[in-house]
C-alpha cells in the first residue's frame, strides 16, 4: 500500500524517549526538515545525497516528548507546488483516489496519515502546503501563527512566509503535536512567546492545544467572506457551507464579511515567494553541500551548470522569476506593491478580527486534481490557492479540517483566527469535525 | 528577512551592469532573450526548449502580476523588535562534518571550482 502511494522518500527511524506526551506516537516527517545522520532531500536532486548534522528543533521536541519518527515524506521539489508532482522522487498518489494528486506541498505527509502509516506528519506552509493536502486527503492540518513555531532545520524557501505544522487524522492530535512544537527557541530569532505578545488574546500563552478540542462553539462568531467563495466549485462550497450550518446548530452565529484584499493575495504571495526563493536557494552552488556538475567551466559556468543538474522545472521557474522581480527596474513594480498587498491583507483580517471570532472558507476552491492535470500550466496551479496564501501574507493561525465529500472525495474547511489564537481555530475545527 | 547577501555575494563581475540593461524595458513582455537574460543572473544553465517554455508561462504569469499596480500604497506597521543574545562562544559544527557533504574538499577546506 505505501509504496503504492509513494509515500516517503526515506524510511528510516527515530527513536522517541520511552515516556513523555506522544509516548507511543508514530511521526512522519517531510523531507524538508533536517534530520541528523538521516538524508533530506527537499524531493530535489540537488539534495539528493544531503545527510544533516543536526536535527531541526521541532524533531528534537516530538522525540524528546515520546514520538518516534518513521521516514521521511515526499514533497514537491523545495516545497514548490501544489500537488507533490514536481518532486525528483516521483508523485505521491492520493489514498482516496490514487488516480488524483494528494495536494502539495506536503503531499507525502498528509497522505501517510490518511492512509494510516502514521499517527502524525510534519508538514511546512509556505502558501498552503500544509492545509492544501490535508484537504485534499481528508486529514486535518495546522499551519501556526508566524513565530509559534521554530523554524530551525527546515531549508529555507520563503523565510518570512513558512511555519512548520503538524497534520493528524484528528484535530486533537494534531493539537497535541502542536503543544509540543510550539514555543521560542534561542535558535530561531523570529519565534516569540505568545503570552508576551501585543494584542494576543488572553489565552495565547496556554499552550496546551489539545484541550481546546472541545467542540464548544456556543457563542461564537463566524466569519464568512464572500472572496473566498466566489468562483470556488460549486460542490465545495456546498460542502463547506453544510459544514458551516453544523457550527450553528451547536450555537455559533455566522456573519457575512468581506476582504477586498484578498483578490490581490496569489499575485502578492507568489512575488514574495519568488523573490525569497531565489535569494535563498542561490546558497545551492555545489561546493559545501549538495550536487556538483561535472563541468571543467569556470566558477560562474560550474554554478550554472550544476543548477541545471539539480534543480527541477518549477524551482527555476521561480528562482528566475524571483530574480527578474527583484531587479533593478522591476523592484518597485512587483516587489513593492507585493509588500504594500502584504500590509493590505493584514489590515483586512485584523479590521475583521474586531467583529468575529474566527473566518470560515473552503481550504481548496478545487477538489483534488488528477495526476497530471495541471504540470504544463503554473499560473493555474498557483491561482489555486487562493484561500490559504491570505493567510501566510497576514502571518495568522489556520486549520483546515475535514468537511465532507463531494462526488467521493475530501473537501476541507478552513478555519483562520487571530495572532496567536490558535486555541480558537482548533475548537472551532472539533466542532466541525464533531458532525 | 530573507537573506539577500547570498543571493549576490557569489554573483559576477558585471551584474550592476547587467541589470542596468534589463531596466527601462516595459516589463509585460517576455521574450527568450530576456529569459536568459534572467537565467545568467541567476546562475541556472537553460536548454533552448526550456527557454522557449518558460518565455511563454513568463508571459502569462507576469501579466497576471500586473494587478497588483491596483494596489494602494499600504503603511506597513509591522511590530519588528531587536532579538539578542550574549555574545557568547558556542560550540558550532566541528570541521569534518562542516565538510561532510561537501562534492570536494582539499586539507580541510572546501574546494570549489576554478575562478576564471
Amino acid at each position: 500500500m505505501a509504496a503504492d502511494l509513494n509515500l516517503f522518500i526515506t524510511e528510516a527511524t527515530i527513536e522517541g524517549a520511552d515516556d513523555g506526551p506522544l509516548a507511543g506516537t508514530t511521526v512522519a516527517v517531510k523531507d524538508n526538515i533536517s534530520t541528523e545522520g538521516i538524508r533530506t532531500t527537499c524531493g530535489s536532486e540537488m539534495l539528493a545525497d544531503y545527510v544533516p548534522p543536526y536535527s531541526a528543533t521541532v524533531v528534537d521536541r516530538l522525540t524528546e516528548a515520546g514520538a518516534t519518527v518513521v521516514g521521511k515524506t515526499n514533497m514537491d521539489e523545495f516545497g514548490m507546488g501544489t500537488t507533490t508532482e514536481t518532486s525528483a522522487f516521483g508523485p505521491t498518489r492520493n489514498p482516496a483516489d490514487p488516480e488524483r494528486v494528494p495536494g502539495g506541498s506536503s503531499g507525502g505527509s498528509a497522505a501517510a496519515v490518511a492512509a494510516g502509516e502514521v499517527d502524525v506528519a510534519l508538514g511546512s506552509d509556505t502558501g498552503g502546503s500544509v492545509r492544501c493536502p490535508a484537504a485534499f486527503c481528508g486529514v486535518v492540518g495546522i499551519k501556526p501563527t508566524y513565530g509559534l513555531v521554530s523554524r530551525y532545520g527546515l531549508v529555507a524557501y520563503a523565510n518570512s512566509l513558512e511555519q512548520i505544522g503538524p497534520i493528524a487524522g484528528t484535530v486533537e492530535e494534531a493539537a497535541a503535536a502542536l503543544s509540543v512544537m510550539a514555543g521560542p527557541d534561542p535558535n530561531d530569532g523570529t519565534t516569540r512567546d505568545p503570552s508576551e505578545v501585543d494584542g494576543a488574546t488572553g489565552s495565547a500563552g496556554d499552550a496546551d492545544y489539545a484541550a481546546a478540542a472541545d467542540g464548544d462553539v456556543d457563542g461564537l462568531t463566524v466569519g464568512v467572506p464572500t472572496e473566498l467563495f466566489d468562483g470556488a466549485d460549486e460542490r465545495v462550497v456546498e460542502t463547506v457551507r453544510d459544514a458551516i450550518d453544523g457550527l450553528v446548530a451547536r450555537g455559533a452565529e455566522t456573519v457575512d464579511i468581506s476582504l477586498p484584499s484578498v483578490e490581490h493575495a496569489v499575485q502578492a504571495y507568489y512575488v514574495i515567494a519568488m523573490s525569497e526563493a531565489s535569494s535563498n536557494l542561490a546558497r545551492f552552488d555545489g561546493v559545501r553541500y549538495g550536487h556538483r556538475a561535472d563541468a571543467d567551466g569556470n566558477w560562474n559556468e560550474t554554478f550554472a551548470e550544476t543548477r541545471e543538474e539539480g534543480f527541477g522545472a518549477e524551482v527555476k521557474r521561480r528562482i528566475l522569476l524571483g530574480t527578474y522581480a527583484l531587479s533593478a527596474g522591476y523592484h518597485e513594480k512587483y516587489y513593492d506593491k507585493a509588500q504594500d498587498a502584504r500590509a493590505w491583507v493584514r489590515q483586512d483580517f485584523e479590521d475583521a478580527f474586531a467583529d468575529v471570532d474566527v473566518i470560515a472558507s473552503p481550504t481548496m476552491p478545487v477538489l483534488p486534481f488528477e495526476l497530471g492535470e495541471g504540470l504544463d500550466n503554473p499560473l493555474r496551479m498557483y491561482l489555486a490557492d487562493a484561500n490559504t496564501t491570505p493567510v501566510n501574507l497576514a502571518n495568522l493561525p489556520a486549520v483546515s479540517v475535514p468537511a465532507g465529500e463531494a462526488d467521493g472525495l475530501p473537501v476541507g474547511l478552513q478555519l483562520v483566527g487571530p495572532k496567536f489564537d490558535e486555541r480558537t481555530v482548533i475548537r472551532a475545527a472539533s466542532a466541525v469535525e464533531a458532525e | 528577512m530573507s537573506d539577500t547577501s547570498e543571493s549576490t555575494g557569489d554573483a559576477g563581475e558585471n551584474e550592476a551592469d547587467d541589470v542596468d540593461t534589463s531596466a527601462g524595458s516595459d516589463g509585460s513582455v517576455v521574450d527568450a532573450d530576456e529569459v536568459r537574460h534572467v537565467a545568467d543572473l541567476a546562475r541556472v544553465r537553460l536548454a533552448d526548449d526550456e527557454v522557449d517554455a518558460f518565455a511563454e508561462q513568463f508571459a502569462e504569469i507576469l501579466e497576471y502580476f500586473e494587478a497588483l499596480d491596483e494596489v494602494p500604497e499600504t503603511d506597513s506597521e509591522e511590530e519588528l523588535v531587536n532579538v539578542m543574545r550574549a555574545d557568547e562562544v558556542e560550540d558550532g559544527l566541528d570541521q569534518s562534518a562542516a565538510l561532510a557533504n561537501a562534492a570536494e574538499t582539499e586539507d580541510g577546506f572546501f574546494k570549489g571550482p576554478k575562478v576564471s
